[in-house]
């Protein structure tokens, strides 16, 4: 087994006991690569067919390719897709810097839908080596009713034996893919052909690493206009993945702030 | 400005970042623990700094948040990078950091030395195949390094460097090095565990972590970067017997996929298997995958699978698939050897939900034979385990589970304790007390000598089941024994097995209560799968009231199975009545008896319909002929089969 299978298998096992130990769940696309990634994966998981929802909590403000994007393969793959809306920026804590508070729209869509459809999991694509609170993550994650994140009292986690009994109107985060990188994900991609959205590629010196609402991402300086170009650059690269999307730099802890109240 | 990570091969111009792709590379994970205050992080930060590992711009960004607070530069800032964090000056949960040596990808796992925080130590140390024990030179060994110690043998972590850091505070003298060195290297060969390398260092100035400088320039060992390069991954779990727990079953499409991790050995359709704790035996059919399925190669540890069976036998999650010969031992009793992380301690007759890889079992605390606080190895007792502390218990289990001693398989020898849904403590099976169902570990079937073509050639007909079921009296018997005679002289291997005559013998032991009457059928079902796998036509009469019961047989028997309702009706049965039991029944001397009240439940997809009052025995067998001819049983041709063998 190389590196790329022993990922691979560990995903498989996680979107397993998600399935097999939760009434309800379902896996958050965001459209980006780290998601479809994710479905790939359950789609192995289960032998083809994705037996739980794909949910798409929409702020509306997505490029339009990840919107054709999102039209295309939700057929093509024969997810059952379900489309929430976030609620109006007034709605959301005005103390956050412009962009958090942009962002925490997301936060709030969210727990709309989680009222609305009653599950017990969502499945989500966050990587520890994004950002480092993620990298403090557990693979079931436990979230208060209010959909927020206690860090200093993480259930304890080892063996692959995950902490799967959220209290009543609580939910768990399951992150199938915690433990993948960035050029992990581009060689899977790659290696499997998944499709992606050609926002990735290099166009007029510059490409999207990360892919948030389009008002907050910005591209990176890159010439990469293939996913082995991709590859190259994130072996000699040493900037963070993260460093287009304007929420992470707006004061130190923003972030930090953004997941303890919900966010992804 | 990066160091070069030195070892003795040639060092490349930019280190280790010019390595090519890491995937090819041996993947070494290591965990650092030690004392809150003992220099994790810092070392952490230091070691990420002299093999080139930091992004861009993040030293000049943890510089400036220094200075904004008036602090001076602590290399910890790299990866206490939660506000909380940097406010208390601990670490608080697992972080995985990578970064390369010369030979290795590391996977680093920082792990929080704070006694609050052991859980998570647990759930880091848990997953590494080396460890960094850390230990202050000037505070020497404590109760937390001497806990990490014992907790980092009972995680299985074999590999462990000790690294004497703060040398700087006590002027880099060797015999202070040498005294910590003998305490620690004393304690832990008492656990079994023997150093892989003792490194005096400073993380803060750099002394020994990948240089070897001249404040200790008496030391002759390897540097922490060195010692971490000489780390081995986890062992192939490849070599030992197949274990397959099952995390659930699938059926999406007309496939039944028993799916599930590998996590030891490997297998391969065709493999002849026995389920655990059942012990039910079957062979793999297929090794399912998408996109593309069937697999052909065989599988080994660490693939999440699924399989198909060559019959459709109850599994569940949380039984095991292993080989026949080399299954592991059922027990409802076991001893392990645990670490307890709940407030509550954990006593005798505690009430607890055990989970052994997917298996989820009820337990009881049958016993606390020891309980000890690692931190002070000597203070032994056996009244209740605390938290943080450990011990060795005996529990009882309300469903028999499947499982190995930990010394023969470190991953299926393992279990965790939840507590309130939530995981409490964990630890390794000792010893098994195996089960009264201890047999299948030496039940290895043995095949036919002969092939099912021959037998097919021999009686120009495929083994299969015949499944006669109806009312008493229905004429099952009568047809049955008609069935018999023509098969038989037109030169096949009928066998007739009544229900009556092995409630005679082989089912003596069984009454006429729901449970007894099933496992009747299950019986029945199974001698005539075993009857039709040899090439013989099993013909079954039996009342068989219950559909599921019939459904249970259909799935023994599998495309085997051949399902006629003899259905005469009530009303001629009890007419006929030729072993006198409807009389009985009716002057209520037959407890149980089908057909007088509503308790036989209809077949809806019999193969064949017979009401043996419109016709006569000849003509029904006519049919029942015609049937096996139609759904390729008896050849419909006479061709010279042997001429094809």
């Amino acid at each position: 087994m190389d590196h790329l299978d022993q990922l691979e298998a560990q995903s498989i096992y996680i979107f397993r006991e998600a399935f097999a130990r939760l009434k309800k769940i379902a896996l958050l696309w965001s459209l980006g690569k780290d998601s479809n990634v994710m479905i790939w994966l359950a789609r192995k998981a289960f032998f083809g067919r994705m037996p739980f929802p794909a949910l798409h909590v929409d702020t509306g403000k997505k490029f339009p390719e990840m919107y054709r994007f999102r039209d295309h393969y939700g057929k093509e793959w024969e997810l059952d897709l379900r489309v929430d809306p976030c609620p109006p920026i007034d709605a959301v804590d005005p103390t956050l810097p412009p962009a958090a508070r942009s962002a925490a729209r997301k936060t709030e869509g969210l727990k709309m839908a989680l009222a609305k459809y009653g599950f017990d999991g969502l499945i989500a694509g966050i990587r520890r080596d994004e950002e480092a609170t993620r990298a403090k993550e557990r693979v079931f994650s436990p979230r208060g009713l209010e959909g927020n994140w206690d860090v200093r009292d993480q259930p304890p986690e080892f063996w692959d034996q995950f902490n799967a009994s959220p209290p009543p109107g609580a939910h768990l985060r399951i992150h199938p893919i915690l433990h993948w990188t960035e050029a992990d994900i581009w060689a899977y991609t790659k290696r499997e052909n998944i499709p992606i959205i050609p926002l990735y590629l290099s166009q007029n010196g510059k490409r999207y690493r990360s892919l948030g609402d389009a008002d907050i991402t910005f591209p990176v300086n890159s010439t990469a206009a293939n996913i082995d170009e991709i590859l190259i650059e994130l072996e000699q690269t040493k900037v963070p993945e993260r460093a287009g999307r304007a929420l992470d730099h707006e004061t130190e802890d923003a972030f930090e702030r953004l997941r303890v109240a919900g966010y992804l | 400005m990066n160091m070069i990570v030195t070892t003795a091969s040639p060092a490349t111009p930019n280190g280790t970042t010019s390595m090519p792709n890491g995937t090819t590379r041996p993947q070494v994970r290591i965990v650092i623990v030690g004392h809150v205050d003992h220099g994790k992080s810092t070392l952490v930060g230091r070691l990420l700094h002299e093999t080139g590992s930091l992004p861009e711009g993040k030293l000049e960004m943890l510089k400036a948040v220094s200075a904004r607070r008036g602090m001076p530069f602590e290399w910890s800032f790299l990866l206490d990078a939660l506000q909380t964090e940097r406010d208390q000056g601990i670490t608080i949960d697992t972080t995985q950091i990578r970064f390369r040596t010369n030979s290795r990808d590391i996977v680093l796992i920082d792990a929080p030395g704070h006694a609050e925080f052991l859980r998570n130590m647990i759930t880091g140390a848990s997953q590494a195949d080396g460890a960094v024990l850390i230990i202050d030179a000037l505070e020497g060994v404590r109760d937390q390094t001497r806990r990490h110690g014992y907790l980092l043998h009972l995680l299985g972590v074999k590999q462990v460097a000790i690294v004497v850091n703060k040398m700087d505070r006590v002027d880099f003298a060797a015999d202070r090095f040498k005294a910590i060195s003998d305490e620690i290297s004393t304690h832990l060969e008492g656990l079994g565990v023997t150093p892989t390398a003792i490194i005096p260092i400073s993380a803060r100035d750099g002394d020994g972590v990948a240089e070897r400088t001249d404040r200790i320039g008496w030391y002759k060992g390897p540097t922490v970067v060195e010692a971490l390069d000489r780390l081995e991954p986890a062992r192939p779990l490849e070599t030992l017997a197949l274990r397959l727990p099952v995390q659930a079953i699938y059926k999406f499409d007309d496939r039944r996929i028993v799916a599930g991790r590998i996590e030891s050995g490997s297998l391969k359709a065709g493999d002849e298997i026995v389920i655990m704790p059942a012990g039910k035996i079957a062979k793999i059919k297929t090794v399912e995958s998408w996109p593309v399925t069937p697999v052909a190669t065989r599988q080994g540890a660490g693939r999440s699978v699924g399989i198909t069976l060559d019959r459709e036998l109850f599994v569940e999650r949380g039984d095991i698939v292993a080989h026949a010969g080399t299954a592991p031992r059922d027990t409802r009793r076991l001893r392990a050897r645990i670490f307890w992380l709940h407030d509550k301690p954990l006593a005798k007759g505690d009430q607890l939900l055990v989970r052994c890889g997917p298996k989820e079992s009820r337990a009881t605390v049958v016993a606390i034979e020891k309980a000890v606080d690692p931190g002070e190895l000597s203070s032994t007792e056996n009244k209740a385990i605390g938290r943080n502390h450990v011990g060795e218990i005996d529990i009882s289990l309300s469903n028999p589970i499947a499982t190995d001693p930990y010394t023969e398989n470190p991953r299926t020898g393992r279990l965790v304790i939840e507590v309130s849904g939530r995981i409490a403590g964990g630890g390794l099976v000792l010893s098994v007390d195996a089960g009264q169902r201890a047999v299948p570990v030496d039940i290895v079937p043995v095949e036919s000598a002969l092939r099912p073509d021959e037998r097919s050639a021999r009686y120009r007909h495929n083994g299969a089941v015949i499944w006669l079921t109806g009312l008493p009296a229905s004429g099952k018997s009568t047809l049955a024994k008609a069935l018999e005679r023509r098969l038989f002289t037109n030169g096949g291997s009928p066998i007739l097995l009544d229900g009556d005559t092995l409630r005679a013998g082989l089912n003596g032991d069984l009454g006429f209560s729901t449970a007894d009457r099933s496992e009747n059928i299950r019986r029945l079902a199974e001698v005539a799968t075993h009857l039709a796998r040899n090439g013989h036509i099993a013909i079954v009469a039996a009342v068989s009231p219950a559909r599921e019961d019939r459904a249970a047989a259909r799935r023994i028997a599998d495309t085997a199975f051949r399902e006629i309702h003899v259905a005469t009706p009530a009303a001629v049965c009890e007419e006929r009545d030729p072993k006198g039991h409807y009389k009985k029944a009716r002057a209520g001397a037959l407890a149980a008896f089908t057909g007088i009240g509503n308790d036989y439940e209809t077949p809806k997809a019999a193969e064949l319909v017979i009401d043996t009052s419109a016709r006569t025995v000849a003509d029904a067998t006519d049919e029942i002929e015609r049937m096996l001819k139609a759904t390729g049983v008896l050849f419909d041709e006479m061709v010279d089969l042997a001429a094809n063998i």
